[in-house]
C-alpha cells in the first residue's frame, strides 16, 4: 500500500465546495513530517473538522458525482488508519485525473506560465505555473480570468456573414465562407491590376490590407506575411507594434 | 523599435524581467508597472526588498507609485525635458563612468564640422528644410555623419534595426505620411563607403567637436530650474532621483530604467527612449546585471511579431521591405544598399537570400534573383493610420483583422470606424463580436445598416488553449504552447485560416501565368501534418487542414536546402544564424529566431528546465541564440575583466581562450578583448574585442545619432502639439518639426495654448481589463472587478468645474466628446507649469460599445498624430476640456448580458489521463 499523500500543510482544498481543515494545525504538533506523513490518525480525537458549503451548493448533481475511488488517502480510510468518512475520503479536486499541458498567457507580455487542465475533451481549469520562472504560479486578474476567455457563452461558434446593406448576421458554413473569401480577395487583386496602366507588372496591391499579429502567435504571424506579401503582393500588413 | 536600436542595435529590451531583482535602483517612467505588468511588478519587488531602491516618475499618482521609495509627478509630454536634467547632472556633477563612456559609446568620437545643433538653430538641427512643423531632416546636408580620420564621412546610417532611417530625406520606410514615391536621395555605399582610416575620435573627451563636448553643450540649459518649470515638479525632486541614480552606478552598482507606452505615444516618443539610453550609458549600466532599459510590451508576442514583421515596412527580422526605387531593383543594389560592411549585419546577403529560399523554395535561384522581384516594393506610407485615413475616404476595399479592434482600440477610433463603413468587404477573426465586428449596427455614433455597404465575414477564432504555436514575450522570451483541446464548433486557429485561403487562392491562380502571379504559385505551402495530430490526452483532433506549426518554426529556424537529416527525412535543420550561406543552400524564415529549433525534435521554445541560476537558459528560447542580456561584453572592462565581482556576468577566459560566463556571450566567443581590427576588415573582424555593440557598423553604442532617426541626432524637448503651455527650451518651435499630421475633417487638432482645451490629458491600462476590451469586456469576472468607465481628476479641477465624486462628467476633444463617472482623487494633482496651473486628467481606454459592459472610448478622444520614426500616435499628452454633466446623443447598450455564473457539465469522470491534481510532473503514488 502506498503512504497517504503528502497533504498541504494547513487545510486541504478538496472539491470546490467544500474545505476540510486538516486537523494537525489545531493540534498543535508539528504536522505531517513529525508524524511521517500520517499525523491525522494519531489526532483524531482533537480533530475539530469543519466543511464549509458554498453558497448555493447542496445536495445535487454535484453531490451525485462523489463516487468511491482508491485514492491513497481512501485506502488509508478502509484500512482504518484515517478518521475520515468513506465520502470525505473519496472527495478529490476536481482537477485529479485531468490531463495538464503547459499554457502561456494570451494577454500581456510578461509572458506567465499557465498549466491547462483537460478532461474528456473539455477545459476544467487554468491556473499558475508554479515553476515557472518569471511568474512564479501567480496570475493577474486577467490571467486568472484565461478560464473564462475559452469557456465563455458570449464566444463564436460558428461563422456569421452580414452582406452588403443587410441590417443582420446570418450564419454560414466555414466552407461556404472560405471560398466566397478566397474569390473576394482575387476578385479584388486582379480589378486592382487591372486598373493599372499598361506596363506595370509589379506584384503589388494597394487596396487590399490586415491587421493585427500582436495577440496572435509567431507562426501564424509568419504565415500571414509570408501569404499575404510574398504571395499575394499585399503592402498594407500591419499589426499593434508602432515603436 | 529604433529608440532602442538606433542607440544600441536591436530594438528589443536589453535585459529580462527577473533581473529587475538585480538591479540597485529602478527608474520606472511612462509604465504604470505594478498595473499594466503587476506579476513581472514582483521582481522589482525583490530588488526593494533586497535593498534596492524604486523611483517612479509619473503624471498619476498610481500602484506603481504606492510601491516606490519615490513618487515625481510630471505633466504628459515633459519626459525629454526630465530626462535631460537628468542628462545633464550626469554631466555637469562628473557622475559618468568614464572608462565605459570612452570605451563603449561614441563619446569620443568627432562629428563633421558643418553640423549645427538645435541649440544653435533654435530647436532646429542642421539639414532642416520645411515649414518648422511637418518637414524633414537630411542628414546628410546636416552634416550629421562622423568625421574621418582621413577625409569627411557624409553620414554613418545604420542597417537593420534602424532599417527605418536610412533613407530619412524620403521619409520613406518612416511612412511619412504623404509620402509619394520619391524614395531614395543615395546608395548605401555612397554614405558609408569611404571610412578613408575609420572614423576620427579623440579618447581625451576634450575635442570641441566630439560628442562628449557637444552632448554637454545640447543639454546645458536642462537645469533643475528649468526642468521643474517645464514638468511641473520641483527642481529638488529632479536632483533627488539624479542623485539616486549616480549613487547606485558604476563598477560595484547597476541601475535599470523600465518604461511603457506611457514614453512611445508621443510625437516624440523614439526621442524619449534615446534620452534614456544616453542616460544609461553615460552611467555605465548598458549590458549589465539589473541595468539596461526594460521595453514593457503590452501584447503576448508585440515583439514575436515585429520580429517576424506583419509590418509593412520590414521583412522577418528587421530587414527592410523594399521600395519601389531603383537602388532596390535587384537583389544586389538592394543587398548594397542595405547592408553594412561592418558589424553583424555585413552578413545581410545571407539573412535575405534565406528568407527567399525560405519562401519560395525551388523556384529561387541565382538566376532569378531567388525570386527577390516578387515581393511587394512599397511606394509609400501604408502604415495604419495613414491607411485608415485612405479607408474612410473609400479608396481601400478588402482588410483583415486579426486579433485587432480599431473600432475601439485605435487612436481616433471614430475616423477608424468611418473607414471600416467604407470597405468592400472586412474578415474579422476573432473570439466574440468586437466593436470592429458589428459597427455597422451597435456603434451609436453609426448610420443605419442600409446605408452601409461592407460585406463582412465574421470568423470564429480558436482560444488560447485550443491551439499551439509560440510567443515572444518582453524579454524576447520564444515560449511554446501546447495545444490542449480542439476548438469549440466551428472556430478554427487563425493559422488554418489563413493556410487555407492560401491554399484556396493558390488554386484559384493555378496555371495563370500573370508574372504578378508567379510569386502566390511559387510560394512554399505545404504544412500539412504527417500524421493525424493528436491532443495531449492522446485522442485524434476532430480538426482537419490543421497546419503543423512546428514545421513552420523549423521554417522560421532554417535549415540546409540540399541535405536530409537522416532521422526525419526532412532537410537538415541549422543550428543557428552562422550557418545561413548566400549562395541559396540554406533557407531560414527569420535569421534573428534561427537557432529556436536546432535539431529534429528539439523545439527550444518548449523547453522547460529550471536551472534555478537567474538566466534560466533552458526555459523558452531567447533571440538572438539564447542571450538572455543584450551587449553583454560590456558587463566587462576593456579588458576582459567584469567591472565588479557583485556585477560579473561574461569575462574572458585567458586560460580557456573565450568569452565565458552566466549569460551567452553576446559577442563572438573566441575575439580576445585586445584584438584590433586591421585596415579594411569586414564584418565582425571589423569590430576590436573591446566594442561590445557588434549591431553597430563602429561596434559602440550611439550617443548621437548621425544616422537611424529622423528627428535628430539628439533629443530635444519638444511640447506634445496640444499642449497648453508653451516651450520653454525653445519658444520659436513649439512642437517636433518633423512630425506627421493626417489631415481630415475628422481629425481637426486644438491650436497649441488653446484657452478652449486648457486641461492635459492622458490614457492608461487598469490590471482588470485589456486593451479595447475584447479579451475583457466579454468577461463578466473582470467586469464585475471594474464595471464601468471613469475619468479621474484633481480635486482641485473638480471643484473649478463643479464636478462631484461619482457624479457625471463631459470630456470634449476637437475630434468627439465623452462622457464618464468623476474619480476625483487626490491622486491626481495640478502642476504649476511656467508660472500658470495646469490639470491634468486621466482616462482608462478600456470601454466601447460591445460587450457585457460598454461605455464611451477615450480612444474616440484622441488624434491621428504621429512620430515620423515610427507613425506611433500621441494618446499619451493631448489637450481637452472637462465639464461637469452628460453629453448629449446616442449611447451605447450592452450587446450581451452578463453571464455572471458559467454552466459547463461536471467534470467529466473519466479515467486518469495524466498526473494528479497539483503538480505538473506529479507521478500517482509518488
Amino acid at each position: 500500500m502506498s503512504a497517504p499523500p503528502a497533504v498541504g500543510p494547513e487545510r486541504c482544498s478538496g472539491h470546490w465546495d467544500f474545505e476540510i481543515e486538516l486537523p494537525e494545525r489545531r493540534s498543535g504538533t508539528t504536522g505531517a513530517k513529525e508524524a511521517g506523513g500520517v499525523s491525522m490518525r494519531a489526532r483524531a480525537s482533537s480533530t475539530s473538522m469543519r466543511r464549509l458549503v458554498a453558497p448555493g451548493a447542496g445536495p445535487g448533481p454535484r453531490a451525485a458525482s462523489l463516487v468511491w475511488s482508491t485514492t491513497p488517502l481512501a485506502e488509508a480510510v478502509l484500512m482504518g488508519q484515517e478518521p475520515y468518512s468513506r465520502q470525505t475520503a473519496a472527495k478529490h479536486s476536481r482537477l485529479r485525473g485531468a490531463t495538464v499541458t503547459e499554457g502561456v498567457c494570451p494577454y500581456c507580455a510578461v509572458g506567465c506560465g499557465q498549466l491547462i487542465y483537460t478532461k474528456g475533451g473539455q477545459l476544467l481549469d487554468i491556473e499558475g505555473h508554479p515553476d515557472h520562472p518569471v511568474s512564479e504560479g501567480t496570475l493577474c486578474p486577467k490571467g486568472a480570468n484565461a478560464f473564462q476567455l475559452a469557456v465563455n457563452p458570449h464566444r463564436l461558434t460558428t461563422v456569421r456573414y452580414r452582406a452588403p446593406y443587410a441590417d443582420h448576421w446570418e450564419t454560414r458554413p466555414l466552407d461556404w465562407a472560405l471560398d466566397r473569401l478566397a474569390e473576394r480577395v482575387k476578385a479584388t487583386r486582379d480589378a486592382e491590376f487591372a486598373a493599372q496602366p499598361e506596363g506595370r507588372e509589379d506584384n503589388a496591391v494597394r487596396t487590399i490590407g490586415s491587421l493585427g499579429g500582436a495577440t496572435i502567435d509567431n507562426e501564424e504571424n509568419y504565415l500571414i506575411k509570408k501569404l499575404l506579401s510574398g504571395g499575394l503582393g499585399i503592402l498594407s500588413i500591419e499589426n499593434q507594434a508602432r515603436i | 523599435m529604433p529608440g532602442l536600436g538606433t542607440s544600441l542595435g536591436r530594438g528589443a529590451a536589453t535585459n529580462y524581467q527577473q533581473d529587475l531583482a538585480n538591479s540597485d535602483c529602478i527608474l520606472f517612467m511612462g509604465s504604470n508597472m505594478a498595473e499594466a505588468h503587476p506579476v513581472g511588478f514582483r521582481w522589482a519587488m525583490r530588488a526593494k526588498e533586497a535593498g534596492g531602491t524604486l523611483v517612479h516618475v509619473d503624471p498619476r499618482f498610481t500602484r506603481t507609485s504606492a510601491m516606490c521609495d519615490v513618487h515625481v509627478g510630471i505633466r504628459s509630454g515633459s519626459d525629454i525635458a526630465f530626462l535631460g536634467g537628468l542628462v545633464r547632472y550626469v554631466l555637469e556633477q562628473d557622475r559618468y563612468f568614464r572608462e565605459y563612456v570612452v570605451h563603449y559609446t561614441n563619446a569620443a568620437t568627432i562629428i563633421a564640422e558643418g553640423y549645427e545643433d538645435s541649440e544653435d538653430l533654435d530647436g532646429l538641427f542642421s539639414g532642416y528644410r520645411g515649414d518648422r512643423r511637418t518637414g524633414r531632416y537630411d542628414p546628410r546636408a546636416g552634416q550629421w555623419g562622423y568625421e574621418a580620420a582621413e577625409g569627411v564621412i557624409p553620414e554613418w546610417a545604420g542597417a537593420g534595426p534602424e532599417y527605418r532611417m536610412f533613407r530619412e530625406e524620403l521619409g520613406m520606410l518612416g511612412h511619412s505620411l504623404e509620402a509619394g514615391p520619391q524614395m531614395y536621395s543615395r546608395s548605401r555605399v555612397e554614405s558609408t563607403g569611404e571610412l578613408a582610416g575609420g572614423p576620427a575620435s579623440d579618447p581625451s573627451l576634450e575635442h570641441p567637436r566630439c560628442v562628449f563636448q557637444i552632448l554637454r553643450r545640447h543639454f546645458a540649459r536642462y537645469t533643475p530650474e528649468f526642468v521643474a518649470d517645464t514638468c511641473g515638479c520641483s527642481a529638488d525632486e529632479l536632483v533627488r532621483v539624479a542623485e539616486l541614480l549616480c549613487s547606485n552606478s558604476g563598477r560595484e552598482r547597476t541601475s535599470m530604467v523600465v518604461y511603457a507606452l506611457g514614453w512611445t505615444q508621443h510625437t516624440t516618443g523614439v526621442q524619449v527612449i534615446r534620452t534614456a539610453a544616453i542616460l544609461q550609458l553615460l552611467l555605465g549600466n548598458i549590458g549589465r546585471p539589473g541595468g539596461g532599459i526594460m521595453a514593457m510590451r503590452g501584447h503576448s508576442t508585440i515583439q514575436g511579431s515585429t520580429d517576424l514583421a506583419t509590418l509593412y515596412d520590414s521583412l522577418p527580422g528587421y530587414l527592410p521591405q523594399p521600395c519601389a526605387d531603383e537602388s532596390h531593383d535587384t537583389l544586389d543594389s538592394y543587398v548594397r544598399y542595405e547592408g553594412l560592411s561592418t558589424g553583424y549585419w555585413a552578413n545581410y546577403r545571407k539573412f535575405i537570400v534565406s528568407l527567399l529560399k525560405a519562401w519560395y523554395g525551388d523556384a529561387a535561384t541565382p538566376e532569378n534573383d531567388f525570386g527577390f522581384g516578387w515581393i511587394p516594393r512599397i511606394d509609400g506610407d501604408y502604415s495604419q493610420l495613414p491607411y485608415f485615413e485612405a479607408m474612410s475616404k473609400g479608396e481601400v476595399k478588402g482588410y483583415f483583422l486579426f486579433g485587432q479592434n480599431p473600432a475601439g482600440g485605435s487612436p481616433n477610433a471614430g475616423l477608424h470606424r468611418a473607414g471600416l463603413r467604407n470597405l468592400d468587404w472586412l474578415v474579422v477573426v476573432d473570439w466574440f463580436e468586437i466593436e470592429s465586428a458589428n459597427f455597422w449596427k451597435d456603434d451609436p455614433g453609426t448610420p443605419p445598416p442600409a446605408d452601409i455597404r461592407t460585406e463582412v465575414f465574421l470568423l470564429p477564432a480558436a482560444a488560447a488553449p485550443e491551439k499551439e504555436g509560440s510567443l515572444t514575450n518582453t524579454q524576447r522570451l520564444l515560449q511554446w504552447h501546447d495545444k490542449a483541446l480542439d476548438p469549440l464548433g466551428d472556430s478554427r486557429s487563425d493559422a488554418w485560416y489563413v493556410y487555407q485561403l492560401g491554399k484556396r487562392l493558390k488554386q484559384l491562380y493555378a496555371g495563370s501565368t500573370d508574372p504578378r502571379d508567379q510569386a502566390l504559385l511559387h510560394l512554399t505551402w505545404d504544412y500539412d501534418f504527417d500524421e493525424p495530430p493528436t491532443l495531449p490526452d492522446g485522442s485524434v483532433s476532430r480538426i482537419a487542414g490543421e497546419p503543423d506549426l512546428e514545421q513552420v518554426l523549423m521554417e522560421i529556424n532554417g535549415y540546409r536546402v540540399n541535405e536530409r537529416d537522416p532521422a526525419t527525412g526532412r532537410p537538415r535543420l541549422v543550428g543557428g544564424f552562422g550557418e545561413l550561406e548566400e549562395d541559396g543552400s540554406t533557407a531560414c524564415g527569420c535569421w534573428i529566431y534561427s537557432g529556436v529549433y536546432p535539431g529534429p525534435g528539439r523545439n527550444r521554445a518548449r523547453e522547460r528546465r529550471r536551472s534555478h541560476d537567474g538566466i534560466e537558459a533552458e526555459w523558452g528560447w531567447a533571440w538572438p541564440h539564447n542571450r538572455r542580456v543584450l551587449y553583454n561584453r560590456a558587463s566587462a572592462d576593456p579588458a576582459g575583466n567584469p567591472w565588479s565581482e557583485r556585477k560579473k556576468l561574461v569575462w574572458w577566459d585567458a586560460s580557456l581562450g573565450r568569452w565565458t560566463g552566466a549569460d551567452e556571450p553576446d559577442f563572438d566567443a573566441g575575439t580576445p578583448p585586445g584584438y584590433q581590427p586591421p585596415p579594411g576588415a569586414e564584418g565582425l573582424a571589423a569590430i576590436a574585442g573591446s566594442q561590445p555593440f557588434i549591431m553597430k557598423p563602429d561596434g559602440v553604442a550611439w550617443l548621437f545619432a548621425p544616422g537611424g532617426v529622423k528627428d535628430g541626432p539628439l533629443p530635444v524637448h519638444y511640447e506634445p502639439v496640444e499642449s497648453p503651455v508653451e516651450n520653454l527650451l525653445h519658444p520659436g518651435q513649439h512642437s517636433s518639426p518633423v512630425l506627421r499630421y493626417l489631415e481630415n475633417p475628422l481629425n481637426r487638432l486644438a491650436e497649441p495654448m488653446s484657452p478652449e482645451f486648457p486641461v492635459v490629458a492622458t490614457t492608461y491600462r487598469l490590471t482588470e481589463h485589456y486593451l479595447s476590451g475584447p479579451m475583457s469586456r466579454f468577461n463578466s469576472w473582470l467586469n464585475e472587478l471594474m464595471p464601468e468607465m471613469f475619468v479621474e481628476l484633481s480635486p482641485e479641477l473638480a471643484a473649478e468645474r463643479g464636478i462631484v465624486p461619482g457624479g457625471w462628467l463631459t470630456v470634449r476633444t476637437p475630434r468627439a466628446r465623452i462622457e464618464a463617472r468623476a474619480l476625483v482623487t487626490r491622486r491626481m494633482r495640478p502642476f504649476r507649469v511656467a508660472g500658470q496651473v495646469v490639470h491634468q486628467i486621466g482616462l482608462p481606454f478600456h470601454w466601447a460599445y460591445a460587450g457585457e459592459v460598454v461605455g464611451d472610448n477615450a480612444n474616440d478622444l484622441t488624434a491621428l498624430l504621429a512620430d515620423p520614426n515610427v507613425s506611433m500616435h500621441e494618446a499619451k499628452a493631448f489637450a481637452c476640456q472637462v465639464e461637469a454633466g452628460r453629453r448629449e446623443g446616442n449611447r451605447a447598450e450592452p450587446t450581451v448580458r452578463s453571464a455572471l455564473t458559467l454552466h459547463h457539465g461536471p467534470a467529466p469522470d473519466t479515467p486518469g489521463a495524466a498526473q494528479p491534481e497539483g503538480r505538473f510532473g506529479h507521478e500517482p503514488g509518488a
